[in-house]
């Protein structure tokens, strides 16, 4: 029964109801800071780690919270977690924390956060809300970083550039370069970038679900070889 | 009515027993990082005053050696409210280059913050952006990560080139645009032609405040030079 429940979850923060693709939640830190592998995944960490913490105390809590004070206790948890967060961010990758600017300690109006507190944490036990707080944060993170991989790919022709802001000096030598020197695409990196490969994402994602929608339904029902189809557009010759 | 009160009461009670919390978690964190973070600060901006002026052409602690710079300048070199002071590098106790802060405030996005490093003798020891918002690909090129246009303000001064040529190649100046970028390279050579302008004017008092201070030296490890 548990194992069914937390493979559903994972199935729904991954993929089904991921927060970046199906809700289309963050998008504000989803098309900015996406511009390279190292922002997104610094960002998609902070979140992951914000959402994690906010669903397990908020899990922690909810029976001994009143519904007229639900809301503002959840808001003080969640800017709690993102205040420590861009503290230790600070403390241990203070570059790339000045890249990432304002949208650390915005991660506290990602609606996705608050949205998952109130709808998965207040009615569920502490492990399932962690778990639900950790594949959301994952699907969004990991939708982050594709955008981030194929920004910096497209835009600057580069892969993995800078990392060493977040593992230290290891992490110098990662740099591909991938079109050689002076490549740039520029409408990659500015917003506009952002907006397209979301949109392929998208798209990409329901192609992928229309695929598998039908694959079942061919097993459920095989379709009669010669059967008609009703065209709906273009002309006909 | 009386049930209602209650309810207040109650709620008031946990919500402000949940601030409590949080706060008291909040400052655990601030207290645990607080150390960490002024390092982090530091480090960066010793990174970037050491590029101008490197370790071996100076032995004092660029860092804590500083000057602070007179209101009636801050408007020329963009600091407006917030001041800031000169770093001072010296060799034994002779001071031989200042590190100015400077921001030029008509870049493409806002403000392009600088340090400019200058010599004794008023030649340019380099210069380095040390924050922009400028177009990725296009302005940005003004940061020595994206390419090495900074590097050719190295050894120019006031009458070198001389002051009309204090500018872009579109204006008729000396020094190059980027395709696509001239209000950002644009804004950062009139702020430097500005900086190096308050050097000029402000060098002796700089000087003489210099050798009133004390030196402050960096732990002695990281210095081999004296021959």
């Amino acid at each position: 029964m548990a194992d069914i429940r937390s493979r559903d979850i994972a199935h729904n923060g991954l993929w089904k109801n991921n927060p970046a693709l199906v809700q289309l939640l963050g998008l504000c830190p989803l098309l900015a800071v996406t511009g390279s592998v190292v922002n997104a995944l610094g960002l998609g960490l902070a979140t992951i780690l914000v959402l994690a913490g906010s669903n397990t105390v908020v899990s922690m809590i909810r029976n001994h919270v009143s519904e007229a004070v639900k809301i503002p206790a959840f808001v003080m948890i969640i800017a709690t977690f993102t205040t420590c967060t861009e503290l230790l961010m600070q403390a241990f990758t203070y570059e790339l924390y000045t890249i990432l600017g304002i949208f650390i300690p915005l991660i506290v109006t990602n609606c996705m956060i608050l949205g998952r507190a109130e709808a998965f944490a207040s009615k569920n036990p502490v492990a399932l809300s962690l778990f639900d707080g950790l594949m959301m944060g994952c699907g969004f993170g990991a939708v982050l970083l594709l955008i981030g991989a194929i920004r910096e790919i497209l835009g600057s022709g580069t892969l993995f550039a800078n990392m060493h802001l977040l593992f230290g000096p290891i992490a110098e030598g990662w740099t591909l370069n991938l079109f050689g020197e002076g490549y740039g695409f520029l409408i990659a990196v500015l917003p506009p970038g952002a907006f397209l490969v979301a949109g392929m994402l998208i798209a990409l994602k329901n192609i992928i679900d229309d695929r598998i929608e039908k694959r079942r339904a061919a097993r459920r029902a095989p379709v009669a070889t010669g059967s008609k189809r009703v065209r709906t557009t273009g002309a006909i010759s | 009515m009386a049930g209602m009160g209650k309810s207040i009461r109650f709620n008031s009670l946990v919500l402000g027993l949940f601030a409590l919390i949080t706060a008291s978690l909040l400052a655990g964190t601030y207290l645990g990082t607080k150390d960490r973070i002024a390092e982090a600060q530091r480090e960066v901006a010793k990174r970037a005053l050491l590029e101008i002026v490197p370790l071996h052409r100076h032995t004092n602690d660029l860092l804590l050696d500083t000057v602070p710079i007179p209101a009636n300048f801050w408007h020329t070199l963009g600091l407006e409210d917030e001041g800031g002071a000169v770093h001072i590098a010296r060799q034994g106790d002779e001071p031989v280059a200042a590190i100015v802060p400077a921001v030029a405030p008509d870049g493409y996005n806002g403000d392009i913050h600088l340090i400019v490093g200058i010599n004794i003798d008023g030649t340019l020891a380099g210069v380095r952006v040390v924050s922009h918002h400028e177009t990725p690909g296009l302005g940005d090129k003004v940061d020595l990560k994206k390419s090495d246009w900074i590097l050719g303000f190295d050894g120019k001064s006031l009458d070198n080139p001389k002051p009309p040529q204090w500018k872009v190649k579109k204006d008729g100046g000396a020094f190059d645009q980027f395709t696509g970028a001239t209000i950002t390279p644009r804004a950062v050579v009139k702020q430097v032609y500005k900086t190096l302008k308050y050097y000029h004017e402000d060098r002796e008092r700089l000087l003489k405040a210099a050798r009133q201070k004390p030196t402050v030296t960096h732990e002695a490890s990281e210095d081999t030079d004296n021959g």
